[in-house]
């Protein structure tokens, strides 16, 4: 199980490296370049600032020179943010990210996987019934639209949690957050976990356990859990990879000092180390939470365990 | 017809006939300021029906014409991917072997890549406001999973007698594919077309409202739900309004999709 995991941790190398190759050379595409905006510069400084920061020689050197930083885990200077390196910028942002990601990611799982199962294991109950005829909404609607939504009846018209002016520490300005992030997410786990629910408990052993005498809960959470979150489990990497790029949208509806905002300010910008910084970063860890979910879906499932 | 899908079409054909038809009957273009009705909630006297924002444009005129190019957009930029993941598809599933390997490998690749972030650098690339550029960051990037779903398909196609047949009487394979494969996928890739759209609007939807999508003089539901969102707390009907509009076209959309996805083809998701 380690040396699978091991190969498949190497595994992501050549992706990250693809993806790492790609954004490298589209941005540059990009018509424009990082000191456009400063409209003083004469053409001797401009050629100056170019070349510290090799922005004058060709491109396959450059992007020699990133991919040697890199192996040394240097991800460059940022070209808007003066006097800051990339790593420092994202450092500063990614915690808060990841709490407000992985918060949401935990909500979603909880309440998903809990209200799905009840909803399979109660098929006649009129109020999970309409919670999952709600769920639906849940699903198709973008944090965008139920983040202003939520602020707007939570924030203004009845002010349980506030939502400008954010303070470090204070939990109170992250609930609506996470909740508009964990809401399409939950919405969809309660779904699956519903069907593949349902599934199970018409299965054998389930009746076994019954005809034992087991009460509902040992029957439920005992016994059907884990073969019922299967599903779950390989939806999963996908879910983590929409928290990830989501807590982008819910960082600008909430106004909250994540990361996120540099890589959308960055691109605007043309501050190319900052982008392919960002880039890099939450695409190692998508990857990553996407191999866990696959190394957990060994472990709930033996069949697919590799010998 | 189910009741879902004739609901939804309808839903849609009324969206689409309103907006369209939006300019014969409002006075208000989407980019006139009305210098006297600023801010100003839904009202009947001066003609804005839907309010006002911040600097007096016409919420109605301006909603409209977001609709316009959401669902413009949203259909050529679903064409674009659709194109590309049919014949992508067809010709892995109907190769086969090392080719098939290859080119599904790359679609893996790409899949693994963080979707949104393509679409940002690939935004980045055109010049600001530039829809056909829109278009093809998001046709471009869509096309994924319509290849997947093809790709299957023309795979279990493949063994089938009929196109046994065609191969056996000398028919070339770009005659098999156009006349026999693409006609037998045909339904499925109509359902996950529908279902695409929804997600294309979205995503035009989200890089406005990050601001990296359509520009000024030119609304989007996605800008204008970042202008109504700052300004809630004062004017909810800025909020609202293109909240509603995009609410409204997602449901139906999606409703339609896996209605036809019900009645056309085996579902691969």
């Amino acid at each position: 199980m380690l040396g699978y995991a091991l190969r498949r941790l190497v595994g992501l190398v050549p992706t990250l490296f693809v993806l790492v190759t790609l954004s490298f050379f589209v941005i540059r595409l990009a018509p424009g370049g990082p000191f456009d905006q400063e409209q003083s510069l004469t053409p001797a400084i401009r050629a100056n600032l170019d070349a510290a920061y090799g922005l004058d020689q060709p491109l396959p050197v450059q992007y020699g020179r990133y991919l040697r930083g890199l192996v040394q885990g240097d991800l460059g200077p940022s070209l808007r943010f003066k006097d800051y390196r990339v790593d420092e910028l994202i450092a500063r942002g990614l915690p808060l990210s990841l709490t407000i990601g992985l918060a949401a990611a935990a909500l979603a799982v909880v309440v998903g996987v809990w209200l799905g199962a009840l909803a399979a294991w109660r098929p006649g109950s009129r109020v999970l019934r309409s919670l999952m005829g709600l769920s639906l909404l849940g699903v198709i609607l973008p944090g965008f639209v139920v983040g202003p939504l939520l602020a707007l009846v939570f924030g203004i018209y009845w002010p349980v949690f506030r939502i400008a002016g954010f303070e470090p520490g204070d939990p109170s300005f992250l609930v609506l957050p996470v909740i508009t992030l964990a809401l399409p997410v939950a919405a969809y786990v309660a779904r699956l976990m519903r069907d593949s629910m349902s599934e199970v408990l018409r299965s054998n052993f389930i009746r076994t356990a019954r005809a034992k005498g087991l009460g509902t809960r040992v029957v439920l959470w005992r016994h059907a859990l884990r073969p019922a979150l299967i599903p779950v489990v390989s939806y999963l990497g996908p879910a983590i990879a929409f928290v990830i790029t989501g807590s982008l949208v819910v960082e600008a509806v909430f106004g909250l000092p994540g990361s996120g905002r540099y890589l959308v300010q960055g691109a605007i910008d043309r501050d190319y180390p900052l982008v392919m910084g960002m880039i890099l970063v939450y695409g190692v860890v998508t990857l990553l939470c996407n191999l866990l979910a696959d190394l957990l879906y060994g472990w709930l499932d033996p069949r697919v365990r590799p010998a | 017809m189910t009741p879902r899908i004739r609901v939804s079409l309808a839903v849609l054909v009324l969206l689409a006939a309103i907006s369209l038809a939006a300019p014969s009957f409002t006075s208000w273009t989407h980019d006139a300021i009305d210098w006297q009705n600023q801010a100003v909630p839904p009202q009947v006297e001066a003609g804005h029906w839907l309010g006002t924002d911040r600097l007096g444009r016409d919420l109605f005129a301006r909603g409209m014409q977001a609709l316009r190019i959401s669902l413009a957009l949203g259909v050529l930029a679903t064409l674009i991917s659709v194109l590309i993941g049919v014949t992508w598809g067809a010709i892995a599933g109907f190769a086969g072997g090392r080719i098939d390997a290859a080119m599904m490998r790359f679609v893996d690749i790409v899949y693994a890549l963080p979707y949104v972030f393509i679409v940002i650098i690939l935004s980045t690339l055109l010049p600001r406001g530039s829809l056909a550029g829109l278009f093809l960051a998001i046709g471009a990037v869509g096309w994924l999973t319509m290849a997947r779903i093809v790709r299957g398909q023309t795979l279990s196609l493949r063994k089938r007698e009929f196109i046994q047949a065609a191969i056996a009487s000398g028919v070339r394979v770009p005659g098999i594919l156009w006349r026999h494969i693409v006609p037998n996928v045909l339904g499925t890739v109509i359902a996950y077309a529908t279902l695409t759209i929804p997600q294309v609007i979205l995503f035009e939807s989200f890089l406005s409202f990050l601001g990296l999508g359509v520009q000024e003089p030119y609304a989007s539901l996605g800008s204008l739900i970042n202008e109504g969102a700052q300004e809630m707390e004062s004017s909810p009907w800025m909020l609202l309004v293109p909240a509603g509009l995009l609410t409204a076209m997602l449901l139906a959309f999606n409703a339609l999709g896996e209605g036809l996805r019900a009645r056309l083809g085996p579902g691969d998701e």
